[in-house]
């Protein structure tokens, strides 16, 4: 698949302060990539640099095929930023607002207007476009931020904490709104802090800490990397006595109990039908076959750690 | 993958427009602004009118047609200024505002180019509260036309409009920088005495010479402020980018990056005074050429205008006062503490003390003011020198003994003094790529104070030993005594 995203030692160095340093990242076209990382990682200066409106000290990254630095306008122009901050102006109408971005983009009125009442529509507030901004909810403005970003249907999304600080049933709102976004073929990078939106929405992680790239992979990637091979637990009907010594050699057994026992494997998929067969062989009736959670915050804190503070981010 | 190049509108002004449109419909949706702008176009020009008439009809009982006829021309600048004020507090609101709001970055996200966007601001800034101003200026003249027939003289009303005009301009760009030099109106609002000062100081100045009746040299000053509005709005695109825009974060004074920056700047990598003096001779004094060569044409001028304006304001020197000279030389000398310790002092601390009023002025003014002043001696000793020739005197030779002794040293250390002044008050002009405001004046500053402690203090000290202890003796050895 060819890159819709692509950072070469990516720097950006504010006097003495390293914000971001040295990050390499690859988003093909269609990905969803959500970038993860503490308070001051970089993220936030790493997405300013991919929105083309901060110049990476050194390194460079492309954007839907254009250089951020020497082609800014042309990413620019093919991107849709939405800040984490809405940034809306309370006094205009929604209408009016929308209006006034699509005219930056070179969208006629009349265009900028059918195109935002579509997606407003899509977004679930087809009634809006007459309401002045003060009156939105913090939900509302943040989806209303989100069409703003789409107006000139842009191929590649960039969302800076698409979420943060908002309520449960608004979140869902908005996530909900970029699930939409995943069935086209367009590009995101989701910042976030939240890790259970990041692993619903990201096709990969990237793990960002003190402004470099700490980990980056799909959500089993990054388990399998970082806390060993999934772990599978088997429970059976009645006390497996021995049974265990049957398990297939490429498992690796762990801990058992009387009627349970957990396995290790690195191929779950080639491994687990095994198991399952090595049981009914032994005549024993498997209740459940499920694999023990390890969460993506072990991933994180593993990778992350008790970051030190730093100064500014 | 898509293909959604949509851009802009071609052009600075139509991608410009976008902005201004927008915040030109947003500032008449806010009382705060509108209401002192209605106020000001049709009250505020009414009051105007009958005290204008009133006034007249005063003046006119005690027969002083003169003031009658000042203050129509001082009202008619004065209504034009009220309503630009609030382009200041505008201004402020849209740069400052946006940021604080965060409403800006999801502009500079766009394809909208840095140039767009400021000119954007600054054409929603000056619009309105410039239709104010002139329409106020209407008003008033409506108002007199009606009332008295007065009606004002073309020249007059394009010099009142112009001024008004630049003035305005003047204002927003220097609220520009100062906007970008803060995170929050509040500080910009608390920043923008630099600009209220010497506005209001201007704004006297003007009506001084309103009524002094001088309406030509209105036009010296609106060529001054378009001069100033072009430095400021270079400055103002300089630091209005995306960014500059959004690596401040944080408005709090930090001392310590303050005083190593001075201090690395100062040390200009010299680990002894030694190696910094060579460094103030090989670098810093080379470095001084341009605006070395503008003070020297600048006082060279200075001596021009002195010698000249001595026909206009003659100078009492009759014969028996000069033929007396000779005689009264020594004692003159002696009175004025000269050939003395103590005369020393006073003078180096004179100097000293002119140099440093003359930074400080500098500083706020582009270094225009400490120019200024640097010249008002040089021009005095042209104008003694053009009153003694008047006199039939002569005059190089006057000057022979009584300033090239020390003039030797002291006119070197003013010009040396005024070219780093210079410098420093154009530090934020011609800002370095990636160097900030603030880091570039306090290099700048470190070079004035390279310059002034290595160079100027060293001369004056030798100047003022050579005015009290040699100049007189050679005073005394060519014009007698």
């Amino acid at each position: 698949m060819d890159a819709s995203i692509q950072t070469r030692d990516l720097t950006k160095r504010f006097g003495d302060f390293t914000a971001v340093a040295g990050v390499d990242l690859r988003v093909a076209s269609g990905e969803v990539l959500v970038l993860l990382g503490p308070n001051g990682a970089g993220k936030t200066t790493t997405t300013r640099m991919l929105a083309s409106i901060l110049p990476p000290t050194s390194g460079e990254a492309r954007v839907a095929g254009f250089d951020v630095v020497t082609q800014a306008s042309e990413v620019r122009r093919r991107i849709g930023l939405l800040t984490e901050h809405h940034g809306l102006y309370t006094r205009m109408r929604a209408g009016e607002y929308l209006a006034f971005f699509g005219a930056m983009y070179g969208l006629a009125s009349a265009e900028a207007n059918r195109r935002g009442q579509e997606l407003l529509e899509q977004i679930g507030m087809p009634d809006v476009s007459r309401r002045r901004l003060g009156e939105f909810s913090k939900g509302m403005r943040q989806k209303l931020a989100l069409v703003r970003a789409l107006l000139h249907d842009p191929p590649v999304l960039l969302l800076d904490e698409p979420t943060s600080a908002m309520d449960p049933a608004s979140a869902r709102l908005v996530r909900d709104a970029i699930l939409q976004l995943r069935s086209s073929r367009r590009t995101l990078v989701v910042t976030t802090h939240n890790l259970a939106e990041a692993e619903e929405l990201g096709d990969r992680l990237a793990i960002i800490r003190q402004g470099a790239l700490a980990a980056q992979g799909s959500v089993q990637e990054l388990k399998r990397e970082h806390v060993g091979p999934p772990i599978m637990e088997l429970r059976a009907a009645a006390p497996l006595d021995g049974v265990v010594r049957m398990l297939p050699a490429e498992v690796r057994l762990l801990t058992s109990g009387p009627d349970w026992v957990r396995y290790e494997t690195d191929a779950p998929s080639q491994a687990n039908p095994r198991v399952l067969a090595a049981m009914a062989g032994a005549g024993v009736q498997v209740v459940t076959l499920a694999e023990v959670g390890r969460s993506l915050e072990d991933v994180y804190l593993k990778v992350v750690g008790v970051p030190a503070p730093r100064e500014e981010g | 993958m898509q293909a959604a190049p949509l851009g802009p509108p071609r052009g600075l002004l139509p991608g410009a427009w976008i902005i201004a449109h927008r915040e030109i419909r947003d500032q008449l949706r806010d009382w705060r602004i509108l209401v002192p702008i209605i106020a000001l176009t049709l009250f505020f020009p009414g009051l105007m009118n009958f005290t204008a008439r009133q006034a007249m009809d005063f003046v006119a009982e005690y027969d002083a047609p003169i003031i009658a006829e000042r203050l129509g021309p001082f009202l008619l600048m004065v209504i034009g200024f009220f309503p630009i004020s609030i382009s200041l507090v505008i201004a402020l609101e849209s740069f400052a505002g946006e940021r604080e709001r965060l409403s800006l970055e999801p502009l500079l996200a766009t394809p909208l180019s840095d140039s767009q966007l400021y000119l954007g601001k600054m054409i929603a800034s000056l619009l309105p509260p410039l239709g104010a101003a002139y329409l106020g200026i209407g008003v008033y003249l409506f108002g007199l036309w009606r009332s008295i027939g007065w009606t004002a003289p073309a020249p007059l009303l394009a010099q009142i409009l112009i001024l008004t005009t630049a003035q305005a301009v003047v204002m927003v760009s220097g609220a520009v920088v100062i906007s970008s030099q803060t995170t929050s109106v509040r500080a910009a609002n608390l920043l923008a005495s630099f600009i209220i000062v010497p506005v209001s100081q201007l704004i006297i100045g003007e009506s001084l010479i309103m009524f002094w009746g001088r309406y030509t040299v209105l036009w010296f000053i609106v060529v001054a402020l378009l001069l100033v509005a072009a430095v400021l709005t270079r400055v103002g695109l300089h630091l209005f980018n995306r960014q500059e825009l959004l690596a401040r974060e944080i408005d709090v004074l930090d001392l310590r990056w303050l005083a190593r920056t001075l201090w690395r700047a100062f040390r200009d990598g010299a680990r002894t005074p030694r190696e910094g003096y060579a460094g103030v001779i090989r670098r810093t004094l080379p470095a001084l050429k341009p605006t070395a060569a503008l003070m020297a044409l600048a006082l060279t001028a200075a001596v021009i205008v002195g010698v000249r304006l001595a026909p206009e304001y003659p100078l009492p020197l009759d014969g028996e006062l000069l033929e007396s000279m000779p005689q009264t030389l020594v004692a003159q000398f002696e009175h004025f503490g000269l050939m003395s310790v103590g005369g020393w002092w006073w003078i180096l601390r004179t100097n000293l003390s002119a140099v440093a009023l003359a930074t400080v002025l500098g500083m706020f003014s582009f270094g225009v003011a400490a120019v200024i002043l640097l010249m008002a001696p040089v021009a005095i000793v042209g104008y003694l020198a053009g009153s003694l020739a008047l006199a039939g005197q002569n005059a190089p030779l006057y000057i022979l003994g009584l300033v090239v002794p020390h003039g030797t040293l002291e006119v070197p250390a003013a010009l040396l003094a005024g070219a780093a002044v210079l410098r420093l008050g154009l530090a934020g002009v011609s800002l370095p790529r990636g160097t900030s405001l603030g880091e570039a004046w306090l290099t700048s500053l470190a070079e004035w104070a390279r310059v002034f402690v290595g160079l100027v203090v060293p001369l004056l000290f030798a100047a003022a030993l050579l005015e009290v202890f040699v100049t007189p003796r050679v005073a005394v050895l060519l014009l007698g005594g």
